[in-house]
């Protein structure tokens, strides 16, 4: 707490849009995964998210984080093209999303789909091959064998011929994320793929994560756990319908920062803080 | 009754068309958009109308094509008011189709006065009156109906093996579909074309009404059987065609058992593939209701025979009592179960050789005692974990071994025996048998 201190203060008298500056820098360098300039998206004209101005370091773990209806979603299905964007410009390694994509891995909320759906875990897996196979080709045994790879690394080979429905939250979420891995890709965006989940899963999922880094990949992930945030990310998107800070972890978890995100939702800023306490005393 | 190639025909027709329907409804029933296909079989009828009144004829592509127009504009219309007028899908499917609908009647009446379009004819079809109006192919006599039912069976089948991959991944998870560069919207329109098209085609042999059964119900009937894609296709256009043949088979000869003349196919096509419904509802392996009690009652059974071998088997280690039996009078006080329960587990126990009968008591086989040693084992083990890693209070300990006792199988068993130190008692000081 007391290292961060000078930060938040400096932060402060700079105020929000300086300090996004600040952190994104002005020019938006071709190399980056992500690039988002002056980004406004709309639904049925209330803006949803305004001036968003990003550019992401690569081989980063990139945590999300705002309250509920921050645009935290949002932000992730404006830049894979899912919702219109009313203005602004996002580029993937320096080219439009809908050139690109086959750069970028998804991974949507658990909730967003019908879990009764007549499939077994396989085939969601190999879902994730599509978009390598291309229009009306059936999935081939070179494709199927990648999603089983994928099953394998999230511990889930066992359960590849389970009916979907049967399977726990948890391993639902694991499917998800195997859908992804079987991408391929060399950016990733995540929708809360912790939440609900139980600690094994939670655990794995990390392990993934930090894997996928290590491979120099890029991976934004929509969280909604103060507690873990410091543990798991080592770059912030603080957002609340427009960014409020980004940056470092360790300069931009403040207190101050949080409180600009998050208002008045006392409950959770003391949660933060009891977390940045404890991590205080670890060090 | 008497079989003739006109029954034929009107089977091969029917078969065909619900055939058509089935293969489509699935991917309306996943999207859980059933109410589109009822939607969309109303809504086509102003575009029948227009086609109409441009040809004056009842067949042809002007037909089709105004069809699939007023299908699109449907699944459009449908879009717009679910987005702009904020309410759910199911109302603004409602608002849209019944306008169409109604706007598709008023034409036809209009136009019934110049040409020959029967209002009654779109809702209940006309299947009987297929095998009058033949086309010469080769020397055959072939039905016009069949060939265009036919035709639209053979597209919506290339239709869906073509884009079988891109159908499941838009219906099942839309927005990664369209991430991944298959628009799913697209997909979505597509699927509304061939089927508005598939309607128009089957309205003229099953009718509107038939037709929303045919597209829903094959395919409801389906998804209770089976868990996989491909399978629950093959499952539906089986089921359709099924109705079919059963469905006319029924019409003409179940109201003759009465006294009745022959009723329409049509009906008698929705009615069998209702029944259909009901034996899968009932009967299905997984899903059913039927199903889900007998599986049940097996675990019930299963438990009270365990229960039983337990039972005598802390008879025997009673050390005062001399009888090894238990009469069957204080097995029914101290079992607690029901009598139906009970006299199934007695028997299964008896048949199996585990419990026998000796002088009007129950008593334990030698492999009678063998599992209810294992039993007793897993019951005493689970205490004593309970006991020492979940610290439970000892008068807590009975109750929650007395279920898990069930369902611990010998891996199991043996790793909580290593993990509770093979103790010789449990902690109500029991003996745990080995």
């Amino acid at each position: 707490m007391g290292v961060m201190k000078p930060i938040s203060e400096a932060r402060q008298e700079q105020g929000v849009t300086e300090s996004v500056r600040v952190a994104t820098g002005s020019e938006h360098p071709r190399t980056s995964p992500l690039s988002i300039h002056d980004m406004t998206v709309a639904y049925h004209r209330r803006p949803v998210l305004w001036d968003i101005d990003f550019d992401a370091p690569e081989g980063k773990l990139i945590g999300i984080i705002g309250p509920n209806g921050a645009g935290k979603s949002t932000l992730v299905k404006a830049v894979l093209d899912l919702v219109p964007k009313a203005s602004g410009r996002v580029l993937i390694y320096g080219k439009p999303y809908r050139l690109h994509r086959h750069l970028v891995g998804y991974v949507p909320q658990r909730e967003s789909v019908d879990w009764d759906f007549p499939v077994n875990a396989l085939d969601v897996v190999a879902m994730g091959r599509y978009g390598q196979i291309g229009w009306c080709l059936p999935v081939t045994r070179p494709h199927r064998d990648a999603a089983l790879a994928a099953l394998e690394r999230v511990g889930m080979a066992d359960l590849a011929r389970r009916q979907i429905s049967q399977l726990s939250g948890g391993q639902q979420q694991r499917v998800f994320l195997a859908r992804a891995l079987a991408q391929d890709a060399r950016i990733y965006f995540m929708d809360e793929p912790l939440a609900g989940v139980d600690a094994a899963t939670e655990a794995a999922v990390i392990r993934i994560l930090q894997d996928l880094r290590s491979g120099g990949k890029t991976v934004f992930v929509v969280h909604h756990d103060l507690q873990t945030v410091q543990e798991y990310f080592d770059t912030l998107i603080l957002l609340n319908m427009r960014i409020v800070a980004t940056g470092p972890t360790s300069e931009v978890f403040t207190r101050d920062n949080l409180q600009k995100t998050y208002g008045g939702r006392l409950t959770l800023l003391e949660e933060a803080a009891e977390a940045m306490a404890r991590k205080g005393k670890d060090e | 009754m008497e079989w003739t190639s006109l029954d034929t025909w009107i089977v091969v027709a029917g078969a065909l068309s619900a055939a058509a329907c089935a293969l489509l409804g699935n991917f309306l029933i996943m999207r859980r958009l059933s109410m589109m296909g009822d939607a969309i079989s109303h809504a086509v009828l102003p575009g029948l109308a227009v086609g109409f009144l441009l040809t004056g004829s009842r067949g042809g592509p002007t037909l089709f094509l105004g069809a699939a127009i007023v299908g699109v504009l449907t699944a459009l219309f449908t879009e717009w008011v679910l987005h702009f007028g904020q309410v759910e899908q199911s109302a603004s499917m409602g608002v849209v189709f019944t306008t169409l609908f109604a706007i598709g009647l008023i034409l036809i009446v209009r136009a019934a006065d110049k040409v020959d379009l029967d209002p009654g004819c779109v809702l209940y079809g006309a299947i009987e009156l297929v095998p009058l109006d033949t086309m010469d192919i080769r020397g055959w006599a072939v039905p016009r109906a069949v060939l265009t039912l036919g035709s639209v069976f053979l597209l919506d089948l290339a239709f869906v093996l073509l884009f079988y991959k891109e159908l499941r991944i838009s219906a099942f998870d839309p927005e990664l579909a369209t991430a991944l560069g298959f628009n799913a919207h697209l997909l979505h329109y597509l699927l509304m074309t061939f089927v508005a098209i598939t309607t128009v085609a089957s309205f003229e042999s099953v009718g509107s009404i038939l037709v929303i059964a045919m597209l829903i119900v094959p395919g409801a009937t389906a998804s209770l059987l089976t868990e996989r894609l491909h399978t629950l296709l093959l499952a539906s256009v089986a089921i359709a065609v099924l109705s079919a043949v059963a469905g006319h088979a029924a019409a003409i000869t179940v109201p003759g058992w009465w006294g009745y003349s022959d009723t329409t196919t049509a009906g008698g096509m929705a009615v069998v593939a209702g029944l259909l419904f009901t034996l899968a509802f009932f009967f299905a392996p997984r899903h059913g209701i039927a199903s889900k009690f007998l599986h049940r009652a097996r675990l019930s059974i299963h438990i009270t025979r365990q229960d039983i071998l337990g039972l005598l088997f802390r008879l025997e280690e009673m050390p005062s009592l001399e009888t090894r039996t238990m009469s069957p009078a204080l097995l029914r006080k101290v079992l607690g179960a029901g009598a139906m329960l009970r006299w199934l587990s007695l028997r299964g126990l008896l048949r199996a050789g585990l419990v026998r009968l000796d002088g009007g008591g129950y008593r334990l086989t030698s492999t009678g005692r063998e599992e209810a040693r294992s039993l007793i084992r897993s019951h005493r083990l689970w205490e004593s974990y309970l006991y020492q890693h979940l610290h439970l209070p000892a008068d807590h300990l009975h109750g929650s071994a007395e279920r898990l006792e069930h369902v611990t199988d010998p891996v199991l068993q043996r790793r909580l025996s290593e993990r509770v130190e093979r103790p010789e008692i449990d902690p109500h000081g029991k003996r745990i048998p080995s």
